[in-house]
């Protein structure tokens, strides 16, 4: 039971930080599909202090440098995103599929490379595409009784009160939704709806990347970036819309969609469930199937950001 | 000096004739868009093998874009590049599954489940139930057309975002794989070796084979895949179905207001899409060159690159054929970099590269225009000048 509750917390607080990345994002105008991509940049970036940095570092440091390392990773490469979109104009689909597929491909050849000369350094041959970061169990948990407490899960709470307060209650999180719902509205009372744009693409593209990292460093101690995050950052986007593009709601949301991802991992823990004798892919479609049935009841009245997906034209109504 | 100037100008002047009609048309833009397309992902690619180890880069480029023409022999040029074509048919398919859900405003990024479910009912069909190629085939796209028209219908009934409820399907569609091959499966964990016990199942060869030096994985899945290019080219572009398709694919309330069933023709659109993508997954594993890994964890290449290969393509059916033998092509050339440094991921890269660049590909077409309309209003400016000079003088 205490190990359900620890995957559901630590899930819910990847799919929390990954979606209010994407609710940023959403509400200044752009849709980011790319957020899969940049979970997979945030965590190669995490994943390479952990690797690198010594140990004795202590706790503080290392977690701090590991979730800023992953915050620019995932900024920087939510930059292609605000560039193409923004600036150009481009297809914001196209571009998030591309940036998936290139956060995947960039990783693999990256670490794959690293692991390669190193292990050639050392008279080895390893090619694969694994960072190992095996301290960090001791790192980033802290035990209290049975239940693993990770540092991570304080961050993603940290990122929810900081994000409502910036998006509801000041001057900037105000302008940055007008340019979601009605960027002509807002040129004309001079707001920059480019830099508004700007600056929510690159706030997903930080919570997005601390995202990645929190979900890579879940519960094990090596990553294979071949396999990049599974749909993670698409079942983000599916809490997002269930918590109706509101940081609270979206946390609901999180808790909710992270019980029956934690499920598919302890599930054997439950006499009961393994006397229904399920098979496991059961639970390994669950978080899917269920997305799929909560959008289906969501979405028809869902309230997304009007302009949402629309590239702003200075000439058009 | 002067001689050879006055013999090259005419020919000079020919060239930029041509060149100034051709860059008028849309499809030479589109063209020329794909081609900088390309030349920026290669560009980027290189850099990138820059980066990791400068000593290599050049011959690894060049491994890439050289690809099967490095064994310098006829035969097995030949061999391979029949491998090459067998293996550009699903990313056909998937290309096509793409844009014909495009044209209708469908963003079908399901197209990767759609086609693994296809790769799962042909083997299972093949293997389980000892059916022909043909009946494989058509379950094939059963399936495929019930999974897609699926998420056309959570669009319609429920406007759940295609994108989202698309890689819910996927990873759905792969598990389920996974799980049904996974009963027949040999203890290597892939799916058994077609020929022999289940040679019913094989697509069949009509010779085919000989005209690439008796490569046995050539068969008249190549042919057919052309002719469903014609055909969804056909669909689109002759028919009252395509045009209300892309009708709806403009604006969904004008085509709604006009009289078309617009949500009628989503589902139709998606479940067209969604066969046309499991089609391709049965004429991939039915040549038996490859098989199915009930292992993998991660989705297979072809669905997203089949995104790749109709951006690339300019959303034709026509582009796609060529954009397909590309994509393949550097996929595989990616196999012949020396893995002292590099690894073969280094070409979906500059594949994804390719992508993103794409999405730029309205912003050149910008500038084309931009260009175009400087020169011409230079030109313009000139003539009057002329003109206004001749006038004077009289």
């Amino acid at each position: 039971m205490i190990l359900l509750l620890q995957y559901t917390l630590i899930f819910a607080s990847v799919l929390l930080l990954v979606a209010l990345g994407g609710c940023f994002s959403e509400r200044s105008g752009v849709i980011n599909i790319g957020l899969e991509g940049i979970m997979v940049m945030g965590g190669l970036g995490g994943a390479l202090v952990l690797k690198f940095l010594p140990p004795e570092a202590g706790v503080f440091p290392m977690v701090l440098l590991a979730v800023l390392a992953s915050a620019l990773f995932g900024m920087l490469f939510s930059l292609l995103l605000a560039v193409a979109s923004i600036s150009f104009k481009a297809d914001q689909t196209i571009v998030g599929t591309a940036m998936n597929m290139l956060a995947v491909a960039a990783a693999t050849v990256f670490v794959k490379a690293m692991n390669t000369k190193i292990s050639a350094a050392e008279g080895g041959k390893d090619v694969s595409s694994d960072i190992l970061f095996p301290h960090t169990k001791d790192l980033l948990i802290v035990r209290i009784d049975s239940f693993e407490f990770n540092w991570f899960m304080p961050v993603a709470l940290a990122c929810l009160i900081i994000s409502f307060i910036v998006l509801y209650k000041t001057r900037f999180g105000l302008r940055l939704r007008s340019c979601g719902e009605h960027p002509q509205a807002s040129a004309s009372v001079g707001i920059s709806v480019t830099k508004m744009r700007y600056a929510g693409v690159l706030i997903s593209g930080v919570l997005g990347g601390i995202g990645g990292l929190t979900f890579i460093t879940a519960g094990v101690s090596k990553w294979t970036f071949e396999h990049g995050v599974a749909g993670f950052g698409f079942l983000a986007m599916a809490v997002m819309i269930f918590g109706s593009w509101h940081p609270l709601k979206i946390a609901l949301a999180a808790l909710l969609f992270g019980f029956f991802r934690a499920l598919g991992n302890v599930y054997t823990g439950f006499d009961l469930l393994t006397m229904l004798n399920i098979p496991g892919v059961v639970y390994n479609m669950l978080p899917y199937i269920i997305s799929l049935v909560v959008l289906a009841f969501t979405s028809k009245k869902s309230r997304a950001p009007k302009a949402a997906g629309i590239p702003y034209e200075k000439g058009s109504r | 000096m002067k001689k050879e100037n006055t013999s090259q100008s005419p020919r000079k002047n020919r060239f930029a004739a041509l060149f100034s009609s051709l860059i008028r048309k849309d499809w030479f833009q589109t063209i020329f868009s794909s081609l900088v397309c390309i030349a920026g992902g290669l560009l980027v690619g290189f850099i990138a093998l820059l980066i990791i180890e400068p000593s290599g880069a050049v011959e690894a480029i060049l491994a890439i874009i050289r690809c099967f023409f490095k064994f310098g022999n006829t035969g097995m040029i030949l061999k391979y590049f029949g491998q090459t074509l067998v293996r550009s048919v699903p990313l056909l398919m998937c290309a096509l599954s793409v844009l014909f859900a495009y044209k209708a405003g469908m963003f079908n990024i399901g197209v990767a489940g759609q086609y693994t479910a296809g790769a799962c009912i042909a083997l299972y069909a093949a293997i389980a139930w000892h059916l022909p190629w043909y009946l494989c085939l058509l379950l094939a796209i059963l399936v495929g057309a019930a999974l897609g028209a699926l998420a056309g219908l959570l669009k319609t009934a429920f406007n759940v975002n295609v994108v989202i409820s698309g890689i819910m399907l996927n990873w759905i569609a792969l598990y389920l794989t996974n799980q049904i091959l996974g009963t027949v499966k040999t203890i290597t964990n892939d799916t058994p070796e077609l020929s022999g016990t289940y040679q019913s199942a094989l697509l069949p060869k009509l010779g085919l084979d000989q005209l690439f030096n008796g490569e046995k994985s050539v068969t008249i899945a190549i042919p057919l895949a052309i002719l469903i290019a014609i055909a969804v080219w056909v669909v689109l572009y002759k028919t009252k179905f395509g045009y209300e398709l892309k009708a709806t694919g403009h604006n969904p309330h004008a085509a709604q207001y006009a009289g078309m069933k617009s949500n009628l023709n989503i589902v139709l659109t998606m479940a067209i899409s969604g066969g046309i993508a499991a089609l391709g997954a049965g004429l991939l594993f039915l040549t038996g060159i490859t098989k199915w890994d009930t292992g993998i964890s991660s989705l297979p290449a072809e669905g997203f690159n089949g995104i790749a290969v109709a951006f690339l393509g300019g959303l034709s059916p026509l582009g796609s054929l060529l954009s397909s033998f590309f994509i393949q092509y550097i996929t595989f050339g990616g196999t012949f970099v020396s893995t002292d440094f590099y690894s073969p991921h280094i070409s979906s890269l500059i594949s994804s590269l390719i992508i993103y660049l794409c999405a730029f590909s309205a912003f050149i077409k910008y500038i084309i225009g931009v260009c175009l309309r400087k020169h011409d209003e230079k030109i313009a400016a000139q003539a009057a000048q002329k003109h206004e000079e001749g006038g004077t003088e009289e």
